[in-house]
């Protein structure tokens, strides 16, 4: 395997690890959990994506055959991840957990239960 | 068309079946026509009318911006993550949205939870505001807008909606 394919796919799988590691931190980390969502939506999409494009280059060379599924199970996460946030905030709004105390707009919060309009 | 309900689907499936198996060996292909066949008439009494894109262009540029907003919105969370966190300030948003389309809405939605330091969290039942949480909020008005002219403005164009 040619050194500068080893580099590639070590920074990729550098970069992806380095992502996952702190969306991890921050699932640990941060106070309450509507902050908690942010880190594993987004963090971790890059995360998955760098190791995911470090396994595509390196099935490719391996195999002789250009490898696209890990393009596709990358697609598949960007579609899902939001869609899980959601409920998973959803949920915590409806079951009435309440926000860290310094959190902005928390007046929205009943309106949101009820999925009526803000007041203006 | 009986035998084919929804044309693009079935060939999506078909393509998509091939490429996660890495292969284009005859069982395979059986396999894939099996499930291009198969699925699309199973589910297609569960469809909902989606409208179409009227701006192929404008939605491909949409994706790259999407991409490009992705890597940053990441970069910007881990720093987020990193930093102090007592100096966060966390906040809920109700941004008023004016798509006439589901889809389009799931979209905004969607993009709105991968990239800019929010999630979206719920929409009102008359599907005019949608309810968002900020890791950091720094100015309400100027949040709203951003969102409103960098993805809903696109999204209304592309389904002429």
């Amino acid at each position: 395997m040619p050194l500068y394919l080893e580099i590639i796919v070590c920074v990729l799988l550098l970069i992806g690890g380095i992502f996952l590691l702190v969306g991890s931190y921050g699932l640990a980390r941060l106070p309450d959990i509507y902050m908690r969502l942010h880190s594993p939506t987004k963090a971790s999409t890059l995360g998955i994506t760098g190791v995911l494009l470090a396994s595509m280059i390196l099935q490719s060379y391996l195999q002789d055959f250009v490898s696209i599924k890990e393009l596709l199970i990358t697609l598949f996460l960007l579609i899902t991840a939001p869609v899980a946030a959601n409920m998973i905030a959803k949920t915590a709004i409806h079951h009435g957990i309440k926000p860290l105390e310094k959190t902005r707009g928390k007046s929205l919060i009943e309106k949101m239960r009820h999925r009526n309009n803000p007041p203006e | 068309m009986r035998f084919f309900p929804m044309p693009f689907h079935s060939m999506m499936l078909f393509v998509v079946w091939l490429l996660l198996n890495n292969s284009i060996s005859a069982g395979q292909i059986v396999l894939a026509a099996f499930f291009a066949i198969t699925i699309p008439w199973l589910v297609k009494d569960m469809r909902d009318e989606h409208p179409k894109i009227r701006r192929p262009f404008l939605a491909i540029r949409y994706v790259l911006m999407v991409m490009k907003d992705i890597v940053v919105a990441n970069v910007e969370v881990a720093l987020l993550i990193i930093g102090p966190i007592k100096k966060l300030q966390p906040g809920f948003v109700a941004i008023p949205i004016n798509l006439s389309s589901d889809l389009g809405i799931t979209i905004l939605a969607s993009t709105v939870s991968l990239t800019p330091g929010t999630v979206s969290a719920e929409i009102s039942k008359d599907k005019t505001w949608l309810y968002i949480h900020s890791l950091h909020l720094d100015d309400e008005q100027a949040l709203i807008a951003e969102i409103k002219t960098r993805y809903e403005a696109p999204i209304k164009e592309i389904f002429g909606c």
